[in-house]
C-alpha cells in the first residue's frame, strides 16, 4: 500500500522516455491500423510456417475425379482443374510469397544501403557516378527489370529473389543517400562536429539512427509490393517454374480461363495477395508514425 | 588591457560557387581578451557565421580557409592536424547556434547528448557522464533536471533547448564560447533570460565569449569589445563604450540609428537604405559607398585604409578621425593618383609597408 501511494506521488506529468526503440514500440502498440496490419501479417506467417500441419491435403497431389469443385466443407476453397485442394495450395503459396518477398527485400535493402551510404558519405564524383547508375535503373519499371533478369537467369526461386531484390536496391540507395545528404547539412550534425565528434562517429552515431527510420518504413512498404511483384512474375509465367509448387501468381494464371465457371479459383489466391500486401502497407504506415519521436501522442 | 586569448589575423575564407568566388571572410582580424566578451555585429550575410566556423575549422566544400592564422594561446589552430583540432572543438572552444529547435539530435535524449559531449573529451564512464549532464542541466537553470535529462528535444520549448545547448557547450569548461546569434530565434523574455544566464556563467567561469548578433541591444547588454563587419571585412572595432558613444564609420552610425530606443516598439526598425553589395561583384572602392550618406568621390575609386581614429578605435573609412571630409576627398572624382598618394601617406605615417590588414594587426590588440 505504501509503495502504491509513493508511486502516485512521484509520477511525472509528461512521461519520461526510455529509449528510442522502446518508445516507438509503445507508440506502435497504440496505433490501430498498424495492429490490424500486424494481425493480417501474423495470420499469413502462421499459415506459411504451419502449412504442413494446417493444410488438409497435399498441395501438389490432386484427385482428378475431384476436379473443379466449388467451396465445400471438405474443400474450403474448392479444388482446381487437377483436383488439388485450393486451401492447401493457398497456404503453401504463402510460404513462397513471404520467403521470396522478405529475402528479396532484405537483399535489395543490403545492396541499396551500401550504395546509398557510400554515395551519401563520399559525395563528389563517387556520388555522381553511383546516382547516375541508380537513375538509369529507376528509369526502367521494376517489374520489367525483374522480368528481364528472370528471362536471363532462368526459372527458380533464387532467380526471383535476385530479380526482385535488384529492382528494389536503387530505391533504397536513393532514399538513404537523400537522407544522409539532408542530415549532413543539418544543424545538429554541425553542432556535433563543433563538439569534437569525429566523422565516423557522426556518420554512425548521429546520422544513421536518423536515416534508418525511413529505411525501415520503406522496407516494410516494399514487402507489400514485393509480394505483388512475385505474384506478377508467377502470373506472367516466370514463377518458380515447377508446376507442383503452389505459387499465388501461377495459380491465378492457371485459373484465368475458368473465370466464368470457377471464380473462386481466382478470388482466393487474389485475396491472399491483396490482403497480405495490405497488411504490410498498414504496418509500414504505422511504423512511419511510431518511429518519429516528434509525432508522439 | 588584459591578455589576448584568441587572435585572428588576415583570415580569408572563400567559397567556390558556380557563379564565381564568394569572399565570405576577406582579411578579418580580431582579438578576444581572456574573460572578455567580443560582440560581432553586422547585417545578415556579412560573414559573421563563416568567421566563427573558420575559427572552429568547420568550413566544408565548396568553402576553404585560404589564408590567415587563428592563435589560441599562441597555438595556430589553422596549423593543427584534424585530430588535434577535434580536441579543441567542444573542449577549449565550444559553440552554440541560432536554432535551438534543430541543433539537438531528435533521436537522443538531452541527457544522452550532454553526456556524449562530456565523454568526447573526458575519459569517464557513461554513468558518471550522465550524472554530470544532470548537474549541468541544473546549473543552467532547468527545473527537475533528472527528468528533463530523460526527455527528447522535441518535448522541450525553444528556450529550454537553448539552455540544454549551453549546458552541453559548457560541460567541458571551455576557455572560449562562440555563440552565433544564440537568442535570435527566441522571443524577447526568453532572450533576456538566456543572456542573463550567459552573463552569470561568464562571471563564474571567467570565460571569454565571442557573441555574434545583428542586434546592437544585445551587444550593449553583453559585450566589452565590438567588431563591426560589413561584406566580409571588419569596418570598425573598439570597446563597447567608444563604439556606442562616438562611432566613426558611417555604417556603424547607421546600425546605431536602427537601434530601438527604450520605449520604442521593437520590430519596425529604421534600417540603413539599400542592400549589401553582391559578393560576386564587389565595388572597387569602399564596399559601403553605395549606401553611405557621406560618400565622397575617392570612396568609389579606392578602398579606404584601416586607420586608428582614437586610441583603441579603428575604422575602415576615408573620413578624418574627427569624422570630417578629408582634403583629398574633395578633389576631382577620378583623381585616383592623389587618392592613392593619400593612402600611402597614411600607410607611411604608421610606419607600415602595407596598409589595412597589417595595420589592424597592431592597433586592434
Ligand atoms: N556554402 C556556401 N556556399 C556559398 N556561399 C556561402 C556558403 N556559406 C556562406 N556563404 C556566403 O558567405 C557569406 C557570409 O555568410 P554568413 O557568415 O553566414 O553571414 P552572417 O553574417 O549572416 O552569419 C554570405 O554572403 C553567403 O552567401
Ligand atoms: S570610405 Fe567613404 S563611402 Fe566608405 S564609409 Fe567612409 S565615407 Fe562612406
Ligand atoms: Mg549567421
Amino acid at each position: 500500500m505504501a509503495s502504491r501511494a509513493a508511486t502516485l506521488v512521484v509520477r511525472p506529468a509528461p512521461r519520461a522516455s526510455r529509449g528510442l526503440w522502446r518508445d516507438a514500440l509503445s507508440r506502435l502498440r497504440r496505433n490501430g491500423p498498424a495492429i490490424v496490419g500486424l494481425v493480417l501479417i501474423a495470420i499469413f506467417v502462421i499459415g506459411a510456417v504451419f502449412a504442413p500441419v494446417i493444410a488438409p491435403y497435399d498441395p501438389s497431389v490432386g484427385v482428378l475425379t475431384n476436379s473443379m469443385q466449388g467451396p465445400s466443407l471438405a474443400h474450403l476453397m474448392g479444388t482446381d482443374l487437377l483436383g488439388r485442394d485450393e486451401f492447401s495450395r493457398v497456404l503453401y503459396g504463402a510460404r513462397i510469397s513471404l520467403t521470396v518477398g522478405v529475402v528479396a527485400v532484405i537483399c535489395g535493402l543490403a545492396v541499396g544501403m551500401v550504395v546509398g551510404a557510400v554515395a551519401g558519405g563520399a559525395g563528389g564524383i563517387v556520388d555522381t557516378i553511383l546516382m547516375r547508375f541508380t537513375d538509369v535503373m529507376l528509369a526502367v519499371p521494376g517489374i520489367l527489370l525483374a522480368i528481364a533478369i528472370v528471362a536471363w537467369l532462368g526459372h527458380g526461386e533464387v532467380q526471383i529473389i535476385v530479380a526482385v531484390g535488384v529492382s528494389y536496391a536503387p530505391i533504397f540507395a536513393r532514399l538513404l543517400r537523400g537522407s544522409l545528404l539532408a542530415l549532413r547539412e543539418s544543424d545538429f550534425v554541425l553542432a556535433a562536429r563543433s563538439a569534437g565528434a569525429s566523422t565516423p562517429r557522426i556518420l554512425l552515431h548521429h546520422m544513421m539512427p536518423n536515416a534508418l527510420t525511413p529505411m525501415i518504413v520503406q522496407a516494410t512498404l516494399a514487402l507489400a509490393t514485393a509480394i505483388i511483384d512475385v505474384a506478377g512474375l508467377g502470373f506472367l509465367g516466370l514463377g518458380p517454374g515447377d508446376p507442383r509448387v503452389a505459387e499465388w501468381g501461377e495459380m491465378l494464371t492457371d485459373s484465368a480461363r475458368f473465370l466464368q465457371n470457377a471464380p473462386y479459383l481466382i478470388i482466393f489466391p487474389g485475396a491472399a495477395i491483396t490482403i497480405s500486401a495490405i497488411g504490410f502497407n498498414l504496418l509500414g504506415d504505422g511504423l512511419r508514425e511510431s518511429l518519429d519521436p516528434r509525432l508522439k501522442r | 588591457m588584459t591578455d589576448t586569448l584568441l587572435r585572428v589575423r588576415h583570415l580569408r575564407t572563400y567559397f567556390w560557387t558556380l557563379d564565381g568566388i564568394v569572399k565570405a571572410v576577406d582579411g578579418v582580424n580580431m582579438d578576444i581578451g581572456t574573460g572578455r566578451t567580443l560582440g560581432v555585429v553586422g547585417e545578415s550575410g556579412c560573414g559573421k557565421s563563416i568567421t566563427a566556423l573558420s575559427i572552429m575549422r568547420l568550413i566544408e566544400r565548396p568553402g576553404k580557409i585560404v589564408e590567415g592564422s587563428v592563435d589560441l594561446d599562441r597555438t595556430d589552430l589553422l596549423k593543427l592536424s584534424e585530430s588535434e583540432m577535434r580536441e579543441i572543438r567542444g573542449n577549449a572552444i565550444s559553440m552554440i547556434f541560432q536554432e535551438p529547435m534543430t541543433s539537438l539530435n531528435p533521436v537522443f535524449t538531452t541527457g544522452n547528448q550532454i553526456a556524449e559531449a562530456i565523454r568526447l573529451h573526458a575519459d569517464i564512464g557513461a554513468r558518471e557522464a550522465e550524472d554530470r549532464a544532470v548537474e549541468m542541466l541544473r546549473k543552467v537553470g532547468i527545473p527537475d533536471p533528472e527528468r528533463r535529462a530523460r526527455q527528447y528535444p522535441h518535448e522541450m520549448s525553444g528556450g529550454m533547448r537553448q539552455r540544454v545547448m549551453i549546458a552541453m557547450a559548457l560541460s567541458t569548461y571551455p576557455q572560449l564560447l562562440i555563440a552565433d546569434e544564440p537568442t535570435t530565434a527566441l522571443d524577447v523574455t526568453i532572450q533576456a533570460q538566456i543572456l542573463e544566464l550567459m552573463k552569470e556563467l561568464r562571471e563564474e567561469r571567467r570565460m571569454s565569449i565571442m557573441l555574434i548578433t545583428h542586434d546592437l541591444g544585445v551587444i550593449a547588454e553583453m559585450a566589452d569589445d565590438v567588431v563591426v563587419m560589413y561584406s566580409g571585412k571588419v569596418v570598425e572595432t573598439g570597446d563597447v563604450f567608444t563604439i556606442f558613444e562616438r562611432p566613426h564609420h558611417p555604417y556603424t552610425q547607421g546600425l546605431l540609428g536602427s537601434l530601438p530606443r527604450i520605449g520604442q516598439r521593437r520590430g519596425r526598425l529604421r534600417v540603413i537604405e539599400g542592400v549589401v553589395p553582391n559578393p560576386l561583384n564587389l565595388p572597387k572602392g569602399c564596399l559601403f559607398a553605395r549606401r553611405c550618406p557621406c560618400v565622397m568621390p575617392i570612396c568609389e575609386q579606392t578602398p579606404p585604409p584601416f586607420q586608428e581614429v582614437h586610441p583603441g578605435q579603428v575604422s575602415r573609412c576615408w573620413l578624418t578621425p574627427a569624422g570630417t571630409t578629408p582634403a583629398v576627398g574633395m578633389t576631382a572624382p577620378a583623381d585616383v593618383a592623389e587618392a592613392e598618394a593619400a593612402r600611402m601617406t597614411i600607410t607611411a605615417d604608421s610606419g607600415r609597408q602595407s596598409a589595412t590588414a597589417a595595420q589592424m594587426g597592431e592597433v586592434g590588440r
